[in-house]
């Protein structure tokens, strides 16, 4: 073995044997990896771990404190945990079935915010005085932390109530901030009820299919409504000529064995690019989807949110399009006109709507405000505008702007004319595959006022059929609602 | 009061654990043992408080003044050990008795509040273990033809082993067990001190490459038959300290790297060849996809370590025994939820400093015989350390090894404590060999002395203040 003589500084001699040296170094290296490794594991995973319904840790937390309360954004109360005097304690949600999906249930699972946030409500994180206060007091259980959620009462109710009957989905947000003001999905259910009423719900027939939040999770043809990604690609590709573009609709277009219709079979005529969108016109937009640089026009789907993850804490489903540089004409073509492969949520179409109002940057939508606890410690507090990115120029979002306005004055969306504020949007009737072929959603995208935007309103009617009669009338009621006064905060 | 009172325990032993833990690393700085001593003084007065927060816990949720004598039986044990070892033995390394104090005292309080029947049954064997260990130093010192016993410990460790892939209980998919009159061992913890010895005396005789060949034939073997009885965590303590003990015996990198390709190797042939295997590896990739197969264990212990936060739940204010087996492989994670990161990282940092201890103790034995020994049992003990945390973080596949001192399991802990007095003894040896070298410089000096009338000769002046210096 050698030995080592190490000089130091004192002139005094140690020895050093290097290969005792490097197994103590070898250790220390995979120790302190390992100690990192457990801490940011740990804390990175916390709130995942603690929802995880194989972690029996929840029940340790629900025993010691009281499940917190969920507030909407003016304080009033959307779900709150009640206490008789034997102690048995019952979730109340004081608008039943109105905020259904978005705040969901706190048994049987859970779902929603319920969910979401479940870490922070079944915490209590109230200062040590206070519990020993309560302790003394006699209190069986600390107070949890309270959510407060950026949802507007009135608009909920107004989106609840223009739904009314119908299968679909109503999403509005602030087109500045991405705060979600409402969020409906029909059929629904009265989380009151939830545990009586659980076994009906999971076997309630494929087409309800009432627990499912229809905003995030439902993946629909865009139809129509997809035309603002198209226009905004050949703007992309055309920046100058697009103005120039003419096209002869006969009601239909062919190509090869690919024949598209207009809707109902219309005939538009001579149309130039506004026209074309005004008038929702699918010929023109399968011959502006074939001049279409199938590579770039992959890449502008991709960047405006298909095929990715969105961003956001809640159950969300991905949009999708089958576009790619080698797609064959009919599948461009479909997708031109939001047909074929192509499925987007709800949510997505709001997200590219309020992109286009908010001059190009989409901003990542959220529903939690702030997490408090009971005494007013602020825990957590969400910061408004988190960008996602910019998706498109401000000359691009301005030039869609006005050709959504062209589509409220006069175009397909025009019983949104009648209003004390001027709307932009674009209308949708998505043909889906049912066994008689003819049936369609209903949609309507879009934002108000033009000038100066403050929410985006989207609206899928399932089953109803063309979207400037059935989806446009409720996004009316809610741009009234929030502009003509009404809604406090608006 | 009862709720100011739990708070400033749960976060006073936290800290309490990391000012300890910070002396641990300290006494590094200074070369005497007589120097280190405020430390260890300090050390001692930490871990009574400690043990008297934890147990005040367990006071506050239970109400049970049992804990109160528990708490007397415990600190009388530990302080004995300590004044014991001063007395007999005024050369043993305290930091290694402080620290085996130490674990053994975090072991009984969370022991006490998993299970009290095997915390009591723990403790007997403890303080049996401690009584047997305190003979072992003077008997280590004593017998110096220890390394001369090299075929016994092979003969003893192999039959031992084959006896148990024989005659062996199955338990947990590996034969590790077998009853001698209702006594239940885990040989293959006692193996692995005789393993060690052998490694030790082989490897310090070797004169060249056959002895080397012949001694990892011979470790090959003990390995492979722990890969037969499926014990597959000792099979891979053995390998890895067979390998750095042969590295540190001849000092060649080329020994590192051949241990590293074989063990790279070898993992990639029991992956191929053991179902049991590919699925720990499986459940240690994504535990979540297997968590009602393979991956509950580490979900679980992942759950318990992620809820206590920085200062834990409290001693009863965690679900422990939702993880399988937890007094046993996962004795870390039940610490991480009920006394928190902070305390549990503070732990694991005191077993590093026991395992630097040993190796700076190792470096400065002459004998070559003895500075393997000393090497090897840091080696096993810390490699076991980190098979079991790093299993039950999800930082490596589980092994299903216990953790040293800490854990519940009669074979583990007296195990460990015999080879801490086996270390104390090394220790022994070391004072000797450091007497013997002053003593021969004196003399030297003195006869320079006389023969150069008294002319001074620096140096060797400068070297004996030097050896005065070490211990």
């Amino acid at each position: 073995m050698r030995k080592r003589d190490e000089q130091t500084k004192g002139g005094r001699q140690r020895r050093v044997f290097t290969p005792i040296r490097v197994t103590q170094g070898i250790f220390a290296v995979l120790f302190a990896a390992m100690i990192v490794y457990l801490c940011l594991y740990a804390y990175n995973n916390r709130q995942t771990m603690m929802s995880n319904s194989y972690n029996s840790r929840q029940k340790i937390l629900l025993e010691q404190n009281a499940r917190g309360s969920i507030f909407a954004r003016d304080g009033e109360v959307l779900a709150e945990t009640v206490t008789d005097e034997n102690g048995q304690e019952t979730r109340n949600y004081p608008y039943a079935n109105t905020f259904a999906h978005v705040v969901g249930y706190a048994s049987k699972g859970k779902s929603g915010i319920e969910a979401q946030e479940n870490y922070w409500l079944i915490r209590s994180d109230i200062a040590l005085s206070e519990k020993a206060r309560l302790a003394d007091a006699g209190a069986k259980k600390n107070p949890g932390n309270s959510v407060t959620t950026t949802l507007c009462v009135p608009l909920q109710e107004v989106a609840c109530k223009a739904l009314a009957a119908y299968r679909g989905a109503i999403i509005v947000t602030d087109v500045k901030t991405g705060e979600i003001l409402a969020m409906v999905s029909k059929p629904d259910y009265d989380p009151n009820e939830i545990d009586r009423i659980w076994d009906s719900l999971l076997n309630s027939s494929k087409e309800d299919a009432r627990l499912l939040n229809r905003v995030s999770q439902g993946l629909y043809p865009p139809g129509s409504t997809f035309k603002i990604v198209t226009a905004l690609e050949y703007i992309r590709e055309n920046p100058t000529d697009f103005r120039n573009y003419h096209f002869n609709c006969s009601g239909s277009y062919r190509r090869g064995e690919e024949v598209i219709h207009c809707f109902h079979g219309e005939s538009h005529g001579s149309l130039d690019f506004y026209k074309a969108f005004q008038k929702s016109c699918n010929s023109a937009f399968a011959d502006i989807g074939m001049t279409l640089d199938r590579e770039r026009f992959a890449a502008t789907l991709k960047e405006l949110g298909l095929g990715k993850e969105v961003p956001v804490d809640f159950v969300c489903n991905a949009s999708r399009s089958d576009i790619t540089a080698s797609s064959p004409d009919d599948a461009v073509m479909q997708t031109a006109i939001g047909q074929g492969a192509t499925a987007v949520t709800p949510l997505e179409l709001n997200m590219i709507t309020q992109a286009v109002a908010n001059g190009g940057v989409m901003l990542t939508p959220y529903l939690i405000k702030s997490v408090d606890s009971a005494d007013g410690k602020n825990l957590y507090k969400e910061a408004p505008a988190k960008e996602i990115a910019r998706v498109m120029s401000e000359d691009e979002a301005a030039i869609l702007t006005e050709m959504m306005t062209l589509v409220v004055n006069g175009g397909t969306a025009k019983r949104l004319q009648e209003a004390g504020y001027q709307a932009a949007g674009k209308t949708g009737s998505a043909e889906y595959d049912s066994q008689q072929k003819t049936e369609s959603h209903a949609w309507f995208t879009g934002f108000a006022p033009a000038e100066d935007p403050q929410i985006a309103v989207t609206v899928i009617v399932e089953q109803a059929g063309g979207g400037g009669e059935y989806a446009v009338p409720m996004a009316k009621r809610i741009f009234d609602a929030w502009l003509d006064g009404g809604v406090p905060g608006s | 009061m009862r709720v100011y009172l739990s708070e400033i325990a749960r976060v006073g032993e936290a800290l309490l654990m990391v000012l300890y833990a910070s002396f641990s690393f300290l006494v590094f700085l200074y070369r005497t043992e007589k120097k280190r001593k405020p430390f260890y003084i300090a050390q001692m007065v930490l871990m009574i408080l400690i043990q008297g927060l934890l147990f005040m816990q367990m006071l506050l949720k239970t109400d049970d003044l049992r804990y109160l004598f528990f708490f007397a039986f415990q600190v009388v044990v530990i302080l004995s050990t300590i004044v014991m070892y001063r007395l007999i033995y005024p050369d043993a390394n305290l930091l290694i008795v402080n620290n085996m104090c130490l674990l053994l005292m975090i072991s009984m309080a969370i022991l006490t509040r998993l299970s009290g029947t095997k915390a009591v049954k723990q403790f007997i064997i403890v303080v049996a273990s401690l009584i047997v260990a305190l003979v072992l130093p003077a008997v280590v010192h004593r017998f110096r033809f220890l390394s001369e016993l090299w075929w016994l410990y092979a003969l003893a460790g192999i039959v031992a082993l084959l006896v148990v892939l024989v005659l062996g209980r199955v338990v947990n998919g590996s034969n590790i067990n077998y009853s001698v009159g209702g006594v239940t061992f885990q040989p293959s913890e006692f193996i692995k001190i005789f393993f060690v010895f052998y490694v030790a005396a082989a490897l310090s005789r070797a004169k060249g490459l056959p002895q080397i060949f012949l001694a990892s034939v011979i470790a090959g073997a003990h390995v492979l038959i722990l890969v037969f009885s499926r014990d597959l965590g000792a099979g891979l303590i053995f390998f890895v300290a067979f390998f750095l003990m042969l590295y540190i015996a001849r000092d060649r990198f080329l020994w590192l790297f051949a241990g590293l390709g074989s063990g790279a190797f070898f993992c990639v042939v029991a992956y191929r060849l053991f179902a049991h295997v590919r699925n720990r590896v499986a459940a240690f990739l994504d535990p979540w996809s297997a968590i009602e197969g393979a991956g509950w264990q580490v979900a679980q212990s992942l759950f318990g370590i992620s809820v206590g936060g920085p200062f834990g739940l409290g001693l009863y204010g965690g679900t422990p025994a939702a993880i399988p087996f937890v007094e046993q492989d996962f004795i870390f994670s039940a610490v991480a939820e009920e006394l928190g990161i902070v305390f549990s990282v503070a732990l694991l940092l005191i077993c590093l400093s026991t395992f630097f201890m040993m190796l700076r103790i190792s470096e400065r034995i002459r004998d070559p015989f003895y500075r393997l020994l000393c090497a090897g049992f840091g080696i096993v003990y810390i490699f076991q350390v980190f098979l079991t945390v790093g299993g039950g973080v999800k930082f490596i596949p589980l092994t299903g090894v216990t953790l040293p001192l800490v854990s519940y399991g009669g074979s583990s802990v007296l195990a460990t404590i015999l080879t801490f007095g086996i270390l104390q003894g090394i220790v022994l040896i070391r004072a000797d060999e450091h007497r013997a070298a002053v003593e021969r410089l004196t003399k030297e000096k003195q006869g320079r002395e006389q023969a150069g009338k008294g002319r001074r000769s620096g140096r060797s002046h400068r070297i004996s203040e030097d050896e005065d210096e070490e211990a």
